[in-house]
């Protein structure tokens, strides 16, 4: 038989063509866009009527199974704007509090009952939580992306601001999940752009981001050196965009008024939006909002408009020089500014970022769809290769909480991802097994000041005198930028369990029901997942044993040879077909069929090391687990167990 | 007395190898045969991925030991070993290639960010020579240098101009300049001792370094 050898970590997936295709997807505050690459070059999908815009708006109408998304959305609002969801991406991982911080007439109502954890809303006469409302604009998403190429969409580079929480990145990945999309990377929206700027300018050198979206203002340092972007530093706020700029506007059309309902309230926000978006060009302009049966005439100048946001931007400003310090550089080493975000359209913005930087910033890509383009080469980079390679870092400070309220940080801002720190812990009373452990995230001294994401609850500690326990608690963020926190017992070596409680996102049994009730998650749709993942793993199996049999063939008969290549012939056949448990049983087969072969190469190398040596360095590498009878090296011994 | 550092617990220096051994006593996972040791990260017969092996963080940039390797030559070696290493490159393998290309990156990024850092730098060839104190040394012991840091810390307090800010910075440059200068000569001549002093200067100068920073962006802000 012909037997297919490749390099090692460049082995296609013969059923490539069959799996659904990967795209990147941009799910801003106000505005959502999918694109997909092929070979390098970007393309924003579009609909039927070229729009590459989805307006990230969700109408529940009582009585209706399925939301409407989009710009049908924004059609349903204009009658019933209480049964549309609009900047649903600030609530991400976020609880009742959060919400109240955010000041002003809410455009949300909020469902009476809050049981704790991520905010609930009460829309169309139904309780959603923000995932749930994201995953149906995600739905959306690939629903176009699936229109756009006649393929099956099944995976997805999506973006987050650089500057979103463990518990927003969380709930981010949960509403793929429950899109039905398998998340390939969370990326950082200016790391996205920067990609797609990078790529298309071949661009060197230390530059900026600056990415004003409706919701999130983040600033990236990056440098850009042959095909690595590497992220110096990043900050921003989460709760700071283009929607501030319209709250601001909407506040001044409604001076002094107290009596506005959460219909009004949204109105009067969309009028804001609109007038903002008729200043970039215009001087002037004059509008009107109804509230109640009354009508409020509005009129705005671009002098009164500047004044009324540059609060905002000199905010933006403040963070975009506290991050070049952080990244120990000074302004004039920066050797250009990108702009991302509708936001960045505003006159004033582009003005002050301009000023700060002293060069005119790059926007040559519509700042509405760089962070898709990004994200889509990503997912491209992800799924067929590429030469570049995005190193990102962690956006705010991990740390748990010590005595008296305060914050020990555990990981700091800035550094690399992904990361794993462990922080030891000990027992302050005799015989105590169990601790609890509060996580944060943030910058402040005290854990009132940042952001709580867990509290986690370390149990099965051998009980010991106080003090004496040493439990070693590793917290890791992985390139996603999530953390995972394991436990263990350094002197025992006995893994304590940890019990996660997300202070904000969904606990465990809530996904559960959630992916149970959604209808992505079809018995079908498993099925084929894990029959992807019964292949990848039987091609890299079947790679392993050809290396193996390229290297070592010597060390087997002819007939020893025949068989195992029978057997791994049968893996090849069954990769052909799509029956999963045909192929693990080959595998499994294969893995029987080869483990005298593996024991021989073992025995080889150990005897090829052995006879290379002088007899202390022999014992030296054998260590304590040496046979004390092996005296002569010549002898041949006996295979280590 | 002085608080040296604000981090309280020793630093993690090693990265720490998941399983694995030495090359000639543990079998690749995948392909169950010798690993080879012509890499640290993969098996030299199937290409897998390897859990990270204990070594040095030296070794695992493929670069010869010493004090303040020069920038570009570290990024270089950073950036080859990302390349080959980062999850990125294993998107779409099977899940413990990916657990291991992940374990590989912590450990390759915990290697940069050492090197990187003057200061963590020395101290980490201190704790390799197996002098690993200095790195839980939270008090200053040495008079001369409690004193210089008393007096530096009071003319921080009582600069209350940018000017006077930035004149202790320009100082605490020089001071910070001379100080990695000796330590290479330190360390290239094997003076572990004389090494150690000048790096506990060093950490004393970082500390103040920071404060000069918040202090500059507290007038700033105020201005």
């Amino acid at each position: 038989m012909l037997l297919q050898i490749h390099e090692p970590g460049q082995t296609p997936d013969p059923h490539e063509q069959d799996r659904g295709i990967a795209v990147g997807i941009d799910l801003g505050t106000t505005n959502s866009v999918v694109a997909l690459a092929r070979e390098g070059k970007p393309e924003v999908l579009r609909d039927a009527r070229g729009e590459a815009i989805v307006p990230s708006l969700a109408a529940y109408l009582p009585g209706e199974e399925d939301p409407i998304v989009g710009v049908m959305a924004r059609r349903v609002f204009l009658d019933e704007p209480e049964a549309v969801v609009s900047s649903v991406k600030r609530l991400m991982g976020r609880g009742v509090e959060d919400l109240k911080a955010l000041g002003g007439a809410l455009p949300y109502t909020l469902a009476a009952d809050q049981p704790g954890g991520m905010v609930r809303l009460a829309v169309g006469g139904r309780v959603l939580t923000p995932v749930e409302v994201s995953a149906d604009i995600l739905r959306a998403m690939k629903a176009r992306a699936e229109i756009a190429t006649g393929r099956r969409v099944d995976r997805a580079v999506i973006t987050v601001p650089a500057y979103f929480d463990d518990a927003a990145r969380t709930a981010t990945r949960d509403a793929a999940r429950l899109a039905g999309l398998e998340v390939l990377r969370l990326v950082n929206e200016p790391t996205a752009a920067a990609l797609a700027y990078g790529l298309d300018q071949g661009a060197e050198g230390l530059y900026a981001v600056y990415d004003l979206g409706g919701g999130t203002f983040d600033v990236s340092i990056l440098r850009l050196q042959k095909g690595v972007f590497q992220v110096l530093a990043t900050g921003g706020d989460a709760a700071l965009g283009g929607d501030d700029f319209d709250h601001a506007i909407a506040d001044h059309f409604l001076a002094g008024r107290s009596d506005i309902g959460s219909a009004a309230a949204q109105q009067a926000l969309a009028t804001a939006r609109l007038a903002k978006e008729c200043l970039t060009t215009q001087d002037a302009g004059s509008w009107w909002i109804d509230v109640g049966a009354e009508r409020i005439a509005c009129a705005l100048d671009r002098p009164t408009l500047e004044q009324l946001i540059r609060p905002l931007v000199q905010r933006t400003l403040e963070i975009a020089q506290s991050v070049i310090a952080d990244a120990r550089l000074e302004l004039d080493e920066i050797k250009g500014v990108v702009l991302v975000g509708g936001s960045t359209r505003v006159p004033l913005v582009r003005r002050s970022v301009e000023a700060l930087f002293g060069r005119p910033p790059l926007s040559d890509i519509d700042p509405d769809l760089v962070v898709a383009m990004g994200a889509a080469l990503q997912a491209e980079a992800l799924t067929v290769g590429s030469d570049t390679l995005l190193l990102d870092v962690l956006p705010l400070s991990l740390g748990i909480e010590t005595m008296g309220g305060l914050v020990e940080k555990v990981v700091e801002r800035n550094t690399p991802i992904p990361v794993a720190r462990a922080q030891e812990f000990t027992t302050f009373q005799d015989g105590q097994t169990a601790m609890a452990i509060h996580v944060v995230q943030g910058e402040r001294e005290t854990v009132d000041g940042n952001r709580s994401l867990a509290r986690f609850v370390l149990s099965g500690i051998p009980p010991m005198v106080a003090g004496a326990a040493r439990i070693a608690v590793t917290f890791a963020v992985d390139a996603d930028g999530l953390l995972t926190v394991s436990a263990r017992e350094a002197t025992t070596g006995v893994a304590a369990e940890t019990v996660v409680k997300p202070s904000y996102g969904l606990d465990p049994d809530q996904m559960a029901a959630m992916l149970r009730d959604s209808l992505e998650h079809a018995r079908e749709d498993m099925q084929r997942r894990l029959l992807i993942e019964s292949r990848v793993e039987a091609q890299r199996v079947l790679n392993a044993l050809m290396a193996a049999l390229a290297a070592d063939r010597a060390l087997l008969s002819a007939a020893e040879a025949a068989v195992l290549e029978a057997a791994a012939a049968q893996v090849t056949v069954a990769l052909g077909g799509s029956d999963r448990d045909r192929i693990t049983l080959a595998v499994e087969d294969l893995e029987r069929a080869s483990a005298t072969f593996a024991q021989r190469r073992m025995d080889a190398a150990f005897n090829a090391a052995l006879s290379g040596r002088r007899l202390d360095a022999v014992a030296e590498t054998l260590g304590a687990a040496a046979p004390s009878g092996i005296r002569d090296p010549a002898a041949s011994p006996a295979a280590p167990a | 007395m002085e608080q040296l550092a604000d981090n309280r617990s020793p630093p993690a220096w090693e990265g720490r190898a998941t399983g694995g051994g030495t090359a000639a006593s543990s079998p690749c996972w995948s392909c169950r045969g010798p690993v080879g040791d012509a890499d640290y990260a993969f098996c030299s017969t199937c290409g897998a991925v390897q859990p990270p092996l204990p070594i040095t963080h030296f070794q695992r940039l493929g670069l010869a030991s010493g004090f303040q390797i020069p920038r570009d030559q570290l990024d270089a070696a950073y950036f080859d070993q990302a390349r080959r290493l980062h999850p990125d490159r294993f998107a779409t393998r099977t899940p413990r290639e990916r657990q291991f290309s992940q374990a590989q990156a912590v450990s390759l990024n915990e290697a940069y960010e050492t090197l990187k850092d003057p200061l963590r730098c020395a101290l980490y060839l201190l704790t390799l020579a197996g002098r690993s104190s200095i790195a839980q040394e939270r008090t200053i012991r040495d008079p001369t240098l409690l004193m210089e840091a008393m007096e530096a810390r009071e003319a921080l307090e009582e600069a209350t101009d940018l000017a006077a800010v930035e004149a202790l910075a320009a100082r605490q440059r020089a001071d910070r300049d001379s100080c990695l200068a000796s330590l290479q000569q330190l360390f290239d001549a094997g003076d572990l001792d004389g090494a150690e002093a000048v790096t506990l200067r060093l950490t004393y100068l970082a500390k103040l370094g920071e404060d000069i920073r918040l202090r500059r962006m507290r007038l700033a802000m105020s201005a």
